[in-house]
């Protein structure tokens, strides 16, 4: 009974490899970034006070985020089109420059966390200083498609 | 333009290259006297503001420049267009290689006119086709500010372009068809002044619809459906519709004027494309100016979307 749970178990696995799907997962993530930028947004813009706890959490969260940005697991070759995908073909037929950005926003986030901004200030640096990473790989990266 | 305007447009233009009157119709039309007099002393801190409406940066800057290089203006980018490829020249204040010997009058020709200080026709890659819409005062005052820019050495390469593409010449019969100072959006008297505000920034120096509206066969732009979104002249993709019809903006004023200065949607999606270009230069302006493109937007008939819709790739 313990090893058919164990190979179901196992099955579940090997099939949700299988038929993972990296545009759905890359998606969700990079949702998750917009909803961290979304959550000190309000504060950068003077509508909330500034929460230094909320600050951190937001940042850890597009620090980690990053560090999950592995082209091999969420831009593998063969997921350039499907679904509602607006990734750009840039991001295969430059591979290298599509990491540099990945690495940009790396170092950008973990700057910001590591600045552990204490006051408004200090945030709206920060902020700035990640919020370009979207727009800048958006700008070659992703195309509308309609 | 429906198949039969294409079509007529099509043989006007064929059998105008065959008679002498297209010597005469396609001629370069310089600005009347009355225009040149209004032109008068340009104000520099003025024209700043004019220079980032404009966007010359976008296609006149040196590729990939930041900061403080981006001023300097010896053009060189590549424009991939279906015409060919279009390379913006120098426009720094070099007296050879950029525009540093030119008077306000010949500056005022080119941006309002289309036309060359030499008298012959520049091509629309160069939005003169929205550039004509501005008044002669913000062409003196941008004038006065690009005065006071650095000059760069160093003439852009030649456009790359095809047969029958070369002729400048060529270009008078199509500007007949799409070259005008009329404003495109007709509202009724006593609409509100932030939205012909709106309307005059974006449908002059902004230059919005040279993206975000469709074109005809002959590369005109089809004012009968005024920002509903394009095929990207450029690449893939699409430019999306800015009007609030089907499948366009669905987004309150002060949320489209937060994008155009902070670059987030209010999903807190980021700007892409050759809009994070734009976007930059928007968020230079003072805020009623953003507030002022934003009511116009809200403000403009609505239409659906200008380009095909998309098929998802089977897989
Ligand atoms: C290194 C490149 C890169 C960086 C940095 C980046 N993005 Fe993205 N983003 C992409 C790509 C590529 C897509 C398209 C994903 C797809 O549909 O395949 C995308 C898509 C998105 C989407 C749409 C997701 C969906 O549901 O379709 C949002 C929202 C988003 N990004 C927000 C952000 C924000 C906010 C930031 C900055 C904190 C950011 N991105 C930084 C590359 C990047
Ligand atoms: C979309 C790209 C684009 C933008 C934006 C743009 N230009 Fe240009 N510009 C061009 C191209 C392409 C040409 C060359 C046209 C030709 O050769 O017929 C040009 C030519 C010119 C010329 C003629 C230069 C010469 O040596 O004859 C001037 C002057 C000029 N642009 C000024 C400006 C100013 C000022 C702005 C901003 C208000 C601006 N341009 C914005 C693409 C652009
Ligand atoms: C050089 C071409 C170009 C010009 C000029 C341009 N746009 Fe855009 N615009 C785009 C592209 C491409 C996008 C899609 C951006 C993306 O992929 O995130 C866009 C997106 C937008 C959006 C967001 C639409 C959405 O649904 O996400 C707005 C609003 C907008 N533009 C307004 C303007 C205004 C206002 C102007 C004039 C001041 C303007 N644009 C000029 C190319 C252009």
């Amino acid at each position: 009974m313990r090893n058919l749970l164990l190979a179901i178990c196992g099955l579940a696995f090997a099939t949700s490899a299988v038929f993972a799907d990296p545009i759905a997962d890359r998606q969700a993530l990079m949702k998750a970034n917009g909803k961290a930028m979304g959550s000190i947004a309000p504060i950068v813009k003077g509508e909330k006070d500034f929460d230094a706890a909320l600050v951190m959490d937001a940042l850890t969260k597009l620090a980690e985020d990053a560090q999950k940005m592995d082209p091999a697991v969420l831009w593998p070759v063969g997921s350039e089109t499907g679904g509602d995908t607006t990734s750009a073909p840039a991001i295969w037929e430059d591979p290298a420059a599509f990491q540099a950005a990945i690495d940009k926003f790396k170092a950008d986030t973990a700057a910001a966390v590591a600045a552990a901004p204490a006051d408004l200030d200090a945030l709206k640096v920060q902020f700035g200083a990640v919020a370009s990473n979207c727009g800048g790989c958006h700008e070659k990266f992703r195309i509308k498609k309609g | 333009m429906g198949m039969i305007g294409k079509l007529s447009a099509a043989a006007l233009l064929a059998g105008a290259a065959a008679s002498a009157v297209f010597w005469v119709a396609t001629r370069p039309e310089r600005l009347p006297a009355a225009i040149v007099s209004e032109l008068g002393a340009g104000d520099a801190g003025r024209g700043e503001r004019i220079f980032w409406a404009g966007g010359c940066t976008s296609c006149h800057a040196a590729p990939k420049s930041e900061g403080e290089a981006r001023l300097q203006l010896p053009g060189g980018a590549e424009l991939n267009t279906p015409f060919g490829v279009f390379v913006p020249p120098n426009i720094s204040q070099d007296p050879v290689d950029g525009i540093g010997g030119w008077t306000v009058e010949d500056f005022a020709n080119a941006m309002m006119r289309g036309v060359s200080p030499e008298g012959e026709h520049y091509y629309p890659a160069f939005p003169y086709t929205s550039y004509a819409r501005m008044k002669p005062q913000d062409v003196a005052d941008l004038y006065a500010y690009m005065k006071t820019l650095p000059a760069t050495p160093g003439a852009a390469a030649d456009h790359r372009l095809g047969f029958p593409f070369t002729v400048r010449r060529g270009l008078g019969l199509w500007k007949l068809l799409y070259l005008s100072d009329e404003p495109v959006v007709d509202f009724p008297a006593g609409a509100p002044d932030l939205v012909l505000a709106g309307r005059y920034l974006a449908e002059g120096p902004g230059h919005c619809g040279e993206c975000h509206t469709p074109r005809d066969m002959l590369g005109g732009a089809e004012k009968a459906r005024w920002l509903s979104g394009a095929a990207a002249a450029e690449g893939e993709g699409i430019v999306p519709n800015i009007t609030p019809g089907e499948g366009g903006l669905k987004w309150s004023a002060s949320e489209i004027a937060d994008y155009l200065e902070t670059g987030f949607t209010p999903e807190f999606d980021s700007v892409g494309g050759a809009m994070v270009e734009v976007q930059k230069n928007m968020a230079k302006l003072p805020q009623e100016d953003r507030d002022a493109i934003a009511a116009y937007l809200k403000a403009i008939p609505p239409h659906p979307n200008g380009y095909p819709a998309w098929q998802p790739a089977a897989n």
